[in-house]
C-alpha cells in the first residue's frame, strides 16, 4: 500500500518539474551558445561593420568573406592565412595523439596489472609531471631539444607533447584498467601468456573506451596548445594553427571579423570531434576511465 | 603492521605465475626462472622496460627541469648570460614583498575557490538535469560539451568581448548591452574593468569552458548508479532530494575528488585564458602567477625571479595535490 | 567480435591517414630543417640565393605594410634570396621576446630581428649574441646621415648593434579639431592650460582626456611625457642615468599632476587599448589623447582627418624619441643576406620604402619629405631641431627589466593613486637596475 501511494505521488511530483527541467536546460544552453553566436555573426561582418557597441546585431549580409580571408590570408592587408598552419596542426596532433595514447596504455597496463614494489610511488612521481607550469621549463626544454636535434621541427613538437602527455594518459588508462578484474589476467597467466601476450589478447581489445577518452582529450589539448607551439617550432612555416591564429590579431590594430572567423575555423576540427564522438567519450567515461 | 601485510599480498600473488610458467612447456620462450630469484621474472623485466622510457622522459623533462628551475631561483640570473651566483632566499623574499605578486596570489586563491565551486555545481546540476531521461538529451549534451573543444585563446577573445562593459560615454556593450535589451539592466557592472571584480570575470569564462567536462563525469557517474539503489531508498520513504543527498552524492564523491584535482591544477596554472581575455587588468586585478612568470622571465629577463615564481607555484600545487594522491593510492592498495 | 573489428578498422584507417599525411605533407615540412640549408649561402651577394629570415612582431596594419615595402625593395636588389617573414604577435611583444630568447638560447637565431634602439638591446647580451655593425656604419657613411643624438643612443658598450630604421615620437598630444573649434579652445601648452581646457570640456560633457590602458604600458607612456614636461629634457634624461634622483620633489609634482589628469579620463579606460580610446576622438566624444605618432597612422586607416597635433603639455621643443631598429645575431646561417638587409635598412631607398607606410619618419636626415603626410613632415622638422630625449616605455632609455618595473608601477598607480608609494617604488626600481644608489 505504502509503495503504491509513494510511486504515485513521486510520479506526480515529477510532472511539473519536467517543464522546469526543460526550461532550465534551455536557459543553460543559451549561456553556452552565446559565445558561438558572437563568433559567428562577427565572423560574417565586414571590418567596417564590426562595432563593439552593436555586437549583438546580425550582420547586414551573411558573407563568408572574412572566413575566406582568414583561411587564405591577404597580401593586400599583409597577413598570412591559416591554411598552411592547419596542415601543420594535423601533422602534429594526429601522430602525437596516437603515440601518447599507446604510451599511456602501456604504462597504465603495467602500473595497474603488474604491480611491483614501489610501482605506486612511481605512478605518483609520473603523475606529478602533470602539475608543473610549462612557462618555467621553456629554457631548459629548448636547450635539451637542441642537443637532441629536435628543436624547431614538428617531430620535436610531437615529442614534447608525447612526453608531457604521459602523466594524464597514464592516469586515465591506469584507472580504466583497474576496473578490469584481475582474475582475467590471472587466468591468462595460468594459460601461459606473458606480459605482452596478455596485453595483446586481453587488454588491448577491451581498451577502446579508454582509447576514445584519451585520444579525444589529447587531440583537443594538443590541437589547442599555444605555448609549446610558439616556442618549440619558432619558424612560421612549421607552426601550428593556434600560433597563426594568434598572429592574425596583429600587434596594434585588430581586424575582429577576421580574427573571430579564424577562431571558428581553427576550432572546427575539435568541435567536430566532440560532436561526432561525444557519445563514445561518454561511454568511455562510463567504463570507469575517469574515476577519481 | 597491517600496511606491511598489504604490501606483501601482491608479492605472494606473483609467485604463482612463475610456478605455473615453470611447469608449462610450449608458450614460454624464455628460461623458467629459479624460485629464488622470482623478483626478476622476465615478465617483470619486460614490465619495467615498458615503462622505462616514460620514467626516463619524466625524470629528465619534469624532475630534471624542476631541479634546474629550483636551482635558478636561488641565483642572481637576470639577463641572457646565466649568472649562477647564489643569493639564498632573497628572490623569494623580494617576491613576497612585491605588490604585483601579492595580488597574484590573492587572485589565484579567489579564482581557484570560485572556479571549483561554480564548475562543480554547474556540472552537477547539468548532469542531474540530463539524467532525467529527457528528450533531446544528446543535443543538450553536445551543447554543454563542445566548449571543451575550443582553445583557451579563442575563449579569451570571445569573453573579452562579452564581458566588456562599454562605457558611460559610448554606451554599453557585451552582456551589459544584452541585459539592457532584455530588461535586466540592473545586472550591469564593470566586469574585468572593475578592479574589485577582475579575475572573477575570468572565472565565468573558465567555467563556461570546463563545466561540460565536469558534467560529463557526473553524468557517467550517475548512470553508473543502479536504479535499484534509488528505488530502494524511495521505498524506504525518502523523497527525491533525500535520495540525492544521502545516496547519490556520496557515491559521486570519487568523481568530485577527481574533478577537483583536474580543475584545481588547471586553475593554478591558468595562463592562456588570462592573457587573451584580460591581460593583467587594472591594478593587476586579473593578473596570475603564471603570467607574471612569463612576463618577468621573457620581457624583463629576470630568469631568477621567474624561477622563484615557478617554485612557489609548484609548492602550492604539491601542498594541495600530493596528500590527495597519496591518500587515493593508499585507499586503492587497501581494497 | 564485430565490435572489436570495427574499432580495429577505424584504428588502421587512422594509421593510413597518418602515413598519407606524413607523405604528402613532407614537402611543406621541408622548408624548415635545422640542419641543412635549402640553398648555398656562401655565394657572392648579387648572384647568391639562400634565405633571409626576419623576425618581428609586426603582423598587421601599417607596420606589416612598411615591412612588406622594405621586403619589396630588398627583392629588387637580391631577387634570388627567399625572404622568410617570421612574426609572433601578442602580449605587446612579450610573446615575440619569449621566442627570441629561446631561439638565442637554442642556438637557432633568425638572420635579423626587430629591437628598439637604445638600451633594450642590452637584453640580448650583445657582446655574446649579436654582431657589431660598426664596419657597416662606416662603410655606408651612416655616421654622417644619422643625427648625433641618435648615434649616441645607439652606442652600447662602445659598439653599434642595430641599424635604426625609423623614428617615432612619443610625446604628442592629439586632439579633435571639431571639439576644440566648437568650444573655442586651443591645444594646451602647459599643464595649467591643460586643466583649463579639461574643465571646459568636462562642463560640456565631453571626455577631456582619453586613455586606453588595457595593455598596461599606456599609462607609463603618458607619465613619461608628464615627467618630461615637469623636469625638462635634461632633468628627464638624468632620471635614467642617475643624475636626477627619483626622490626629487619635481617627481612628486609630476605624479600629482598625472593624478589630477587621471580625474579627467574616460571611465572605461581599463577595457580599451590606445586605439580604442582614440575612437572617442573620432566620434567627437573625446577631446585629447597623449600617444605616440602611430596614432596618426591609425587615424588615417580609419579615414579620419579632422584631428590636430601638438607637443604634449610642457613638452614644446622636446622630441621624445623611440626607434625601431634591426639587429643581426652572431653566427647566423645567411650572414651575407643579413648584412645586405642591414645595409638596405639604413639606406635612403630602404627607409623611404618603409616609413611612409609605417607612419614614422626616417632615422636618416636626408629622406625625400614629399613622400610623407603633413604630420610626418612636421615631425621630421622637429626631429632636426628639437632636443631629443629617449623614451623609456619603448626601450630606449633603460634596460628592459627596469622599463618593465617602471611600467608595472605606473599601471598600478592608475588605480591606487598612491603618490608616496609609487615614488618609492620608482626609486627602488632604479636601485634594482643598479643606476641609483
Amino acid at each position: 500500500m505504502t509503495t503504491l501511494t509513494q510511486t504515485r505521488s513521486s510520479n506526480q511530483l515529477r510532472q511539473w518539474p519536467r517543464l522546469a527541467i526543460y526550461l532550465l536546460l534551455i536557459l543553460f544552453a543559451i549561456f553556452y551558445l552565446l559565445p558561438i553566436y558572437v563568433l559567428l555573426i562577427t565572423g560574417m561582418k565586414s571590418f567596417a561593420e564590426v562595432n563593439l557597441y552593436k555586437m549583438w546585431d546580425l550582420p547586414a549580409a551573411f558573407s563568408l568573406d572574412s572566413f575566406a580571408k582568414a583561411w587564405f590570408g591577404s597580401d593586400a592587408e599583409g597577413f598570412r592565412g591559416l591554411s598552411g598552419n592547419f596542415w601543420n596542426s594535423v601533422q602534429l596532433a594526429v601522430p602525437a595523439t596516437i603515440l601518447s595514447a599507446l604510451l599511456g596504455s602501456m604504462n597504465g597496463y603495467v602500473l595497474s596489472k603488474w604491480k611491483f614494489r614501489g610501482s605506486n610511488t612511481l605512478f605518483l612521481l609520473l603523475l606529478f609531471g602533470m602539475f608543473i607550469p610549462y612557462q618555467s621549463i621553456l629554457i631548459p626544454l629548448v636547450q635539451v631539444l637542441q642537443k637532441i636535434g629536435l628543436y624547431g621541427t614538428i617531430p620535436g613538437l610531437i615529442f614534447v607533447h608525447v612526453v608531457y602527455g604521459i602523466p594524464i594518459t597514464t592516469l586515465i588508462f591506469r584507472n580504466y584498467y583497474a576496473t578490469v578484474p584481475t582474475e582475467m589476467v590471472e587466468a591468462a597467466k595460468i594459460d601461459g601468456a606473458n606480459i605482452l601476450g596478455i596485453y595483446r589478447h586481453i587488454m588491448f581489445p577491451i581498451s577502446m573506451p579508454g582509447f576514445v577518452v584519451v585520444m579525444i582529450w589529447q587531440f583537443t589539448s594538443i590541437w589547442n596548445d599555444f605555448l609549446f607551439g610558439v616556442i618549440v617550432t619558432s619558424r612560421p612555416g612549421v607552426q601550428p594553427i593556434t600560433v597563426a591564429l594568434n598572429n592574425l590579431a596583429g600587434s596594434y590594430i585588430v581586424a575582429w571579423n577576421i580574427q573571430m572567423a579564424g577562431a571558428l575555423l581553427a576550432a572546427l576540427p575539435t568541435m567536430v570531434i566532440y560532436i561526432l564522438l561525444g557519445q563514445f567519450f561518454m561511454r568511455g567515461l562510463l567504463a570507469g576511465s575517469l574515476k577519481g | 603492521m597491517p600496511g606491511c601485510l598489504a604490501l606483501q599480498k601482491p608479492e605472494i600473488a606473483m609467485a604463482d605465475p612463475s610456478a605455473s610458467l615453470s611447469s608449462t612447456l610450449v608458450r614460454s620462450t624464455y628460461v623458467a626462472p629459479k624460485r629464488r630469484s622470482r623478483f626478476l621474472t622476465s615478465d617483470r623485466i619486460i614490465a619495467f622496460l615498458l615503462i622505462a622510457p616514460s620514467l626516463l622522459a619524466i625524470a629528465i623533462f619534469v624532475y630534471g627541469f624542476i631541479a634546474f628551475t629550483g636551482f635558478a631561483s636561488f641565483t642572481k640570473w637576470n639577463s641572457l648570460i646565466p649568472d649562477f651566483t647564489l643569493v639564498g632566499i632573497s628572490n623569494f623574499q623580494k617576491l613576497l614583498d612585491t605588490t604585483r605578486f601579492q595580488i597574484d596570489l590573492r587572485n589565484t586563491v579567489t579564482f581557484t575557490i570560485l572556479f571549483l565551486i561554480l564548475c562543480l555545481s554547474l556540472g552537477l546540476i547539468l548532469a542531474v538535469l540530463l539524467d532525467q531521461r529527457i528528450r533531446g538529451e544528446a543535443i543538450f549534451r553536445n551543447i554543454f560539451l563542445f566548449p571543451l573543444a575550443v582553445s583557451y585563446i579563442v575563449t579569451g577573445v570571445v569573453w573579452r568581448w562579452l564581458l566588456n562593459p562599454g562605457s558611460a560615454e559610448l554606451g554599453a556593450t557585451g552582456v551589459n548591452l544584452l541585459f539592457d535589451k532584455i530588461g535586466l539592466g540592473f545586472l550591469k557592472n564593470g566586469w574585468y574593468t572593475d578592479p574589485n571584480i577582475g579575475i572573477k570575470a575570468v572565472v565565468l569564462a573558465a567555467t563556461w569552458q570546463m563545466s561540460g567536462y565536469v558534467m560529463a563525469m557526473y553524468l557517467a557517474g550517475l548512470r553508473g548508479i543502479s536504479d535499484d539503489l534509488r528505488e530502494a531508498a524511495r521505498v524506504d520513504g525518502a523523497n527525491e532530494f533525500q535520495v540525492y543527498r544521502h545516496i547519490i552524492l556520496p557515491l559521486l564523491q570519487p568523481i568530485t575528488l577527481g574533478a577537483v584535482i583536474i580543475l584545481g591544477h588547471m586553475s593554478l596554472k591558468i595562463f592562456d585564458l588570462v592573457v587573451s581575455m584580460t591581460g593583467s587588468g587594472p591594478g593587476f586585478s586579473s593578473d596570475v602567477p603564471a603570467f607574471y612568470m612569463f612576463d618577468t622571465t621573457f620581457r624583463g629577463n629576470n630568469f631568477a625571479q621567474g624561477a622563484g615564481i615557478a617554485v612557489i607555484l609548484l609548492v602550492m600545487v604539491a601542498v594541495l595535490i600530493v596528500p590527495y594522491l597519496i591518500y587515493s593510492t593508499r585507499t586503492e592498495a587497501e581494497t | 567480435m564485430f565490435r572489436n573489428t570495427r574499432w580495429l578498422i577505424l584504428l588502421s584507417l587512422a594509421v593510413i591517414v597518418l602515413v598519407a599525411l606524413a607523405a604528402c605533407a613532407a614537402p611543406t615540412a621541408a622548408p624548415a630543417p635545422t640542419t641543412a640549408p635549402a640553398a648555398p649561402t656562401t655565394a657572392p651577394a648579387a648572384a647568391g640565393g639562400g634565405k633571409l629570415e626576419m623576425f618581428s612582431w609586426w603582423t598587421a596594419g601599417g607596420e606589416a605594410e612598411g615591412l612588406a615595402g622594405m621586403y619589396a625593395a630588398y627583392k629588387k636588389l637580391y631577387p634570388n634570396v627567399e625572404i622568410v617573414n617570421a612574426t609572433v604577435a601578442g602580449g605587446a611583444g612579450t610573446n615575440a621576446k619569449a621566442v627570441m630568447t629561446t631561439r638565442l638560447f637554442g642556438g637557432d637565431p633568425p638572420d635579423s630581428f626587430q629591437v628598439h634602439a637604445g638600451l633594450e638591446v642590452a637584453t640580448y647580451q650583445p657582446d655574446k649574441y649579436l654582431q657589431p655593425l660598426d664596419s657597416i656604419f662606416t662603410s655606408e657613411g651612416w655616421d654622417k646621415v644619422f643625427p648625433k643624438d641618435l648615434l649616441t643612443l645607439l652606442s652600447y658598450q662602445g659598439h653599434y648593434w642595430s641599424v635604426p630604421v625609423n623614428i617615432h615620437r612619443a610625446n604628442v598630444l592629439w586632439y579633435s579639431k571639431k571639439v576644440f573649434t566648437d568650444n573655442k579652445l586651443d591645444p594646451p601648452k602647459t599643464f595649467d592650460d591643460f586643466f583649463k581646457v579639461a574643465d571646459a570640456l568636462k562642463a560640456k560633457g565631453i571626455v577631456p582626456f582619453v586613455l586606453g590602458d588595457k595593455e598596461g604600458w599606456e599609462s607609463a607612456h603618458v607619465f613619461e611625457t608628464v615627467l618630461v614636461g615637469t623636469l625638462g629634457a635634461d632633468g628627464y634624461r638624468g632620471l635614467w642615468t642617475g643624475k636626477t634622483a627619483w626622490t626629487d620633489p619635481k617627481v612628486t609634482d609630476a605624479l600629482n599632476t598625472y593624478k589630477k589628469m587621471l580625474t579627467y579620463v574616460n571611465t572605461d579606460h581599463a577595457a580599451l587599448t590606445w586605439d580604442g580610446a582614440g575612437q572617442y576622438l573620432i566620434d567627437g566624444k573625446g577631446g585629447m589623447e597623449i600617444m605616440g605618432d602611430w596614432e596618426n597612422g591609425w587615424f588615417q586607416s580609419k579615414n579620419y582627418s579632422d584631428y590636430g597635433w601638438a607637443p604634449a603639455p610642457g613638452n614644446s621643443g622636446i622630441f621624445d624619441a623611440l626607434s625601431d631598429s634591426f639587429a643581426m645575431p652572431k653566427g647566423v646561417k645567411n650572414a651575407d643576406n643579413a648584412a645586405n638587409w642591414i645595409k638596405l635598412a639604413g639606406s635612403k631607398a630602404g627607409q623611404e620604402a618603409f616609413n611612409p607606410k609605417k607612419g614614422s619618419i626616417c632615422a636618416r636626415t636626408d629622406c625625400d619629405q614629399s613622400l610623407f603626410n603633413p604630420y610626418l613632415q612636421s615631425a621630421a622638422k622637429d626631429w632636426q631641431s628639437n632636443a631629443l630625449v629617449p623614451s623609456v616605455v619603448h626601450g630606449a632609455a633603460a634596460i628592459e627589466s627596469w622599463a618593465t618595473k617602471y611600467k608595472d608601477v605606473m599601471a598600478l598607480f592608475v588605480t591606487s593613486g598612491d603618490v608616496a608609494k609609487t615614488q618609492s617604488d620608482l626609486q627602488a626600481a632604479c636601485k634594482d637596475a643598479g643606476v641609483c644608489k
